[in-house]
């Protein structure tokens, strides 16, 4: 790839499936998956890094979308949402969110589930929090404190926080 | 956004040569900021290179007992990083404090430091701005200013600083480590940043094109009970309207040392050094904190709109220094 | 195939049963499909251009250096748009002239092959603008300031009875506060999006909106077409709350792009675009004069509102209704003043009128209590009408006083001392308060089809839209019930004008008016399926309904809901931060067809309500014309963190006056009197009341 070039191609891995692009390179992830890809789960809600609706996990660790250059992610490893779950073959977290009514109008959702899978596993490499009283301590208690602070970059606009906190609480060890 | 040209790069020497050679070249860290403006069109690079694929992505201690943090960290590894969580708590705390988990999965330490601000004039190209299009004009000073700058402003400019991490590293006397051209150098943090002055469009003092490689942090016993605040008009996920970071050092009943250094207030991270030289052999109490915050707070000069920031961080800095030193109020 | 209907008798009622949410799956795998996610062939991106100026004229638009950018194919403005019809809403008139209105109104649509290409060409896009001197702020003594005829949405501007003045200079105690509420934008998580696409003369749009029928009807209007030949599709809606609940203009661009092109076009608005394209709440002043003896009997009660509309269209918010109808006092005026300003118009945001209004109304309730040195609940108690004091009508059902009751119980609140500014904990200040809640119960007429299928299954089919609500869920329980089948074998389908014209979901009134028509329909069928003798012909049965006659016959009574709300706060005066750690909000609305998406709407609508007391304000910048903060960091709605424990509970109120299910709308009560209970506590906890919102840290720093 040179520096000439305004559009590159490259392969992305979706989902477990290696996808070959050819894109604009101001062409965002997000845009990406939604327009070139077909896969509209993850939403476009700010399009900044504002609301955290686009949130998927690269290379297992949650990111704002919308705010990583498509390009920037060959030979990266992309879960959306249709990657966590389907249907038939609920993630468990999605099962916790329809049982605990963590949505409403489902835009911010998906990012909301993608934010818990990322935001647990972070919690589990005891990885601390604003909300974590003393940084230096070795292990995470994953109290209601610290799992509305760590679900603060995504917003939901309907208020569903309440029962969002209860999803969560439902899924974590 | 304009269209541009987008390259990897695998060493610093390449890095740097690459972007000499347009007109109009940026580093790419995470993008959480760059992307950003990149849409507002603030940035128009006709070239982006990616510094995230650089071998800058350690947290190595280095031989005077502190650490190298290299540009490429990520927020979330520093502030995962149980060095930095043990002997630099105010780092990890500031860092915390930021953007959310997401963000802070993307940006990178280097990025962190070139920030820009979040004055809504700058970043709306449509509204004249001296930093953004130099001599167009300052419209926060009549505007809309309650999140600017209440020292080290000039009638050219009154942007505050975002960064949170900047505010921690400044107190903890960081230095920086810069690219330029063949040369690396080292730039204490506390002359990293340019106040505004006549010059706003000028942030840093590093040549153009440098490339922040890293920055250390000091072996500093003190630091191990630093401590960062934040105050914000949301609980999360929102910038800072003051922020302080603080470490003191207490021996019998006296102050023997300290380092203070305030957020949201300044163009820069604000090391309160003023407020550091009168509370030094000061005895631990809530006057001698009161009065160090207001010795750094005489050289404010607030607005209408950004008038309770004064209040607001002096109040912060006496709770803070407080908490820390066990002082009762 | 027969259909065998379960007999009444053995079936419990879907009705008031927790039920999933029915769109849940698709909501969580993704898949649900958005309006701006169905990728047509050949599809075009539109990106808007916005004027940079508040008033004044394009002077020229030269799109030469746009056209010749890579991907661009077209540029539409003024020039080349097609005209259009006035469908009532001038702020649709989009593209028919050079003048401009407000700053951040289009002017153009850049159309491209990607978005990346038509965002570039929208921003490169040469636009000459001849500026004139605009007037943008809202202030009580200005000189344009008018009395409106009708405030939203049909309310005389203007209420009197008895002699407020004389009341008021007899009166043993007076409160006479000035309370100020801000400019808030609605911001629903999507962005309005529609992707547009002409068959010939006939138009097919998939829109984010709150009632495609009523978005039909603005295209039909707009472009002198007949409603068969307009089909409005909105299946999922990413909220709304007030924003998307009537045409705006992303599907007139959108439309007006597709024909010009003869290829599907979408529009999608960014989200600064929203701040000026979409609507707001206005802000408010509000002047509120309270009389009453020393027991705290109201003698008098004076609410005067001024708010803001645009110079193109009048908006008129019902800010000071709220105090017709809800406490007793013999001498009652209200009046509402409206300034014409060179910004966006303002619409429906949340609770129009009562959550404004509300606000000023139950904060000066509670200086009252304080003055008077009554027990906030025993005031509201003591006030308590039997009829609506300003028009002498009967209640349907007025639970005020039960939710009063039981808040308070639930609460812990006979344990509360009333002096402010005593309770301290760490750095924080603690202090509680509470507020009452009321909504309009309203019905308007809609259409509904309901076929029984062979198969034993019915298909209801009603343009009703479930912009997070539970709507989608909540019919389909109604119909089932009305039905008398299980709910796996009633298909709803909403969301596609086709299915006839229905009332939006706004006005706390979507689901009521829906469901009404959905049962009076299901009736009409089992009417035939009776004449079956209970089986279904080869080709079905089809049952039609329309509320039209139903609704115009309702008795001449009022309808509201009623609710209390209670909460803690904790200050900390140091840093003005203001933290909400426990809320309470008990409802009386009608028959609570979910309790599980009630709940979650309800207590959606406090945390709005949070937002609104302490976050949420839309900057307008006097220079600029414009709303500076535009955007979701510089607008901060509530995160995570800023919401500790709500609980929500409703007593059980029968209510057969409102429609045939007893139903209550709950999509805004919620929000209703969150900010003056938040406001009074803020008041309990440091001793300073608080009478602008929203609470911001400056404003608390002491």
């Amino acid at each position: 790839m040179t520096s000439s070039s305004l559009s590159s191609s490259f392969t992305v891995t979706v989902n477990g499936e290696p996808q070959l692009l050819d894109l604009d390179n101001r062409t965002t992830l997000l845009d990406a998956l939604r327009e070139h890809l077909d896969l509209t789960g993850a939403k476009k809600g700010c399009d900044h890094g504002q609301c955290g609706a686009c949130t998927v996990l690269l290379d297992g660790r949650r990111v704002n979308s919308c705010l990583v250059l498509a390009v920037a992610t060959q030979g990266h490893s992309i879960t959306t949402i249709e990657g966590l779950g389907t249907a038939e073959r609920l993630h468990p977290i999605q099962q916790a969110f329809i049982d605990h009514d963590g949505l409403q109008c489902g835009y911010c959702t998906p990012g909301q589930i993608c934010s818990a899978v990322g935001a647990l596993d972070e919690a589990d490499r005891g990885w601390p929090s604003a909300a974590t009283a003393d940084v230096g301590a070795e292990k995470i208690t994953l109290d209601d404190s610290e799992i509305r602070e760590r679900m603060s970059g995504n917003l939901c606009r309907c208020g569903a926080y309440v029962n969002i906190l209860a999803a969560i609480n439902a899924v974590s060890p | 956004m304009r269209e541009f040209g987008y390259q990897q790069v695998s060493d610093v020497e390449t890095a740097v040569a690459t972007l000499a050679t347009s007109a109009d070249a940026r580093y790419l860290g995470g993008g959480t900021n760059l992307v950003d403006l990149m849409k507002l069109g603030v940035e128009t690079p006709e070239l982006l290179i990616d510094v995230t694929t650089l071998p800058l992505t350690d947290i190595s201690e280095t031989a005077d007992g502190g650490v190298l943090i290299g540009a490429a960290v990520r927020n979330s590894d520093l502030a995962a990083n149980p060095v930095i969580r043990q002997r630099y708590p105010a780092v990890a705390q500031a860092v915390l404090a930021g953007a959310s988990g997401q963000l802070r999965n993307l940006a990178t330490t280097g990025g962190n430091l070139m920030q820009r601000t979040r004055c809504s004039y700058f970043t709306d190209v449509t509204k004249p701005c001296n930093k953004r299009a130099p001599g167009s004009g300052c419209p926060a000073r009549d505007g809309e200013h309650h999140n600017l700058a209440i020292l080290g402003a000039s009638e050219h400019c009154i942007a505050t600083s975002p960064s949170d991490l900047a505010v921690a590293l400044v107190a903890l006397d960081a230095v920086v480590h810069v690219r330029e051209g063949d040369s690396a150098r080292a730039v204490p943090l506390t002359e990293f940043r340019r106040l505004p002055g006549d010059r706003p469009d000028l942030e840093t003092t590093v040549e153009p094109g440098a490339l922040i490689t890293g920055v250390s942090l000091p072996g500093l016993p003190i630091a191990a009970a630093s401590r960062y605040r934040k105050v914000r008009e949301r609980a999360s996920y929102a910038f800072a309207i003051g922020s302080i970071a603080a470490a003191v050092e207490v021996s019998g009943g006296l102050v023997t040392d300290c380092r203070i250094a305030w957020g949201a207030v300044a163009a820069v991270p604000w090391r309160a050094t003023r407020a550091e030289a009168m509370l030094r052999g000061k005895p631990v109490a809530i006057e001698s904190f009161a009065a160090a915050a207001d010795a750094e707070l005489t050289a404010a000069e607030p607005l209408e709109g950004n008038a309770y920031k004064v209040a607001l961080i002096r109040n912060v800095t006496v709770e803070l220094l407080a908490e820390l030193t066990g002082a009762s109020r | 195939m027969t259909s065998t209907l379960d007999p009444a008798t053995t079936r419990t009622p879907l009705m008031g049963q927790g039920i999933n949410r029915l769109d849940a799956i698709a909501k969580v795998t993704g898949e649900a499909r958005y309006s701006g996610e169905y990728p047509l062939d050949g599809m075009i991106y539109g990106w808007v251009v916005q004027a940079p100026i508040a008033k004044g004229r394009i002077r020229d638009i030269s799109p030469a250096s746009t056209l010749s950018m890579p991907g661009v194919l077209a540029v539409l403005d003024y020039r080349n748009a097609p005209r259009l019809s006035d469908a009532g809403d001038s702020e649709l008139l989009l593209l028919q002239g050079d003048r401009v209105y407000y700053r951040g109104e289009a002017v153009a649509v850049v159309l491209a092959q990607s978005l990346e290409q038509a965002r570039a060409g929208a921003d490169a896009l040469d636009v000459s603008y001849l500026a004139e001197s605009h007037d943008v702020l809202l202030r009580a003594d200005h000189p344009d300031m008018y009395t409106p005829e009708l405030v939203n949405p049909n309310f005389p501007s203007a209420s009197n009875v008895g002699d407020v003045d004389a009341a008021l200079a007899a009166a043993e105690v007076v409160i006479d506060r000035v309370y100020a509420t801000p400019a808030e934008h609605n911001n629903p998580m999507e962005p309005h999006a529609t992707t547009a696409h002409w068959n010939g003369d006939t138009l097919l749009v998939f829109d984010s909106n709150q009632g495609a029928s009523s978005v039909q009807m603005s295209l039909c209007r707009l472009f002198d077409l007949p409603r068969s030949a307009v089909q409005v599709k909105s299946e999922y809606v990413g909220g709304g709350f007030g924003a998307k609940g009537s045409a705006r203009p992303p599907v007139v661009l959108a439309s007006m792009a597709a024909r010009l092109l003869g290829r599907p076009v979408r529009v999608t608005l960014t989200r600064q675009q929203m701040f000026a394209m979409v609507g707001y709440r206005t802000p408010t002043i509000q002047q509120v004069r309270l009389g009453s003896d020393w027991s705290g009997r109201l003698q008098a009660l004076d609410h005067l509102a001024y708010s803001q509309t645009s110079k193109i269209l009048e908006f008129a918010e019902q800010t000071a209704v709220v105090s017709r109808m809800m406490y007793a006092t013999p001498n009652l005026r209200t009046a509402h003043r409206l300034l014409p300003l060179d910004v966006p118009t303002p619409r429906w945001m949340r609770a129009p009128g009562e959550a404004p209004g509300s606000f000023a109304l139950e904060s000066a309730m509670d200086e009252l209590a304080q003055a008077c040195n009554v027990d906030p609940i025993e005031l509201r108690i003591r006030n308590e009408p039997d009829l609506e004091p300003d028009s002498g009508r009967p209640f349907s059902s007025r639970n005020l006083v039960a939710c009063l009751r039981e808040g308070a119980r639930r609460f812990g609140w006979d344990d509360r001392d009333p002096r402010p500014a005593i309770r301290q904990d760490g750095r924080w200040r603690i202090g509680s308060g509470m507020a009452s809640s009321t909504y309009p119960a309203r019905n308007a007429p809609s259409t509904c089809q309901v076929q029984a299928r062979s198969d034993g299954t019915f298909e209801v089919r009603i343009t009703a839209s479930d912009i997070g609500t539970g709507a989608r869920t909540a019919l389909t329980q109604i119909a089932a019930d009305a039905l008398r089948v299980e709910l796996d074998r009633v298909e709803l389908r909403i969301g596609d004008s086709d299915f006839g014209p229905a009332m939006i979901a706004g006005g706390s009134m979507g689901t009521a008016s829906w469901s009404w028509a959905v049962v009076k329909a299901c009736r009409d069928l089992l009417g035939q399926l009776d004449m079956h003798s209970g089986a279904v012909p080869a080709g079905g049965l089809l049952a039609r309904a329309d509320t039209k006659d139903d609704v115009a016959a309702q008795a001449d009574v009022t309808r509201h809901a009623f609710g209390a709300q209670f909460l803690e706060v904790a200050v900390d005066i140091r840093t003005g931060e203001v933290r909400v750690p426990r809320m309470i909000g008990v409802f009386a609305a009608g028959h609570i067809v979910n309790a599980r998406t009630a709940r979650s709407q309800l207590i959606g609508g406090m945390i709005m309500g949070l937002g609104m007391a302490l976050l949420e304000e839309s900057l307008m910048d006097l220079r600029f014309g414009d709303y500076l903060n535009h955007d979701l960091a510089g607008y901060h709605v509530a995160s995570n963190a800023d919401v500790r424990s709500i609980e929500v509970s409703w007593i059980d109120e029968q209510d057969d006056q409102t429609n045939p299910s007893g139903i209550k709308g709950i999509g805004e009560i919620g929000i209703v009197g969150t900010a003056a209970a938040i406001a009074n506590a803020v008041w309990h906890a440091t001793g300073r009341r608080q009478r602008t919102l929203p609470i911001r840290p400056d404003r608390v720093i002491s």
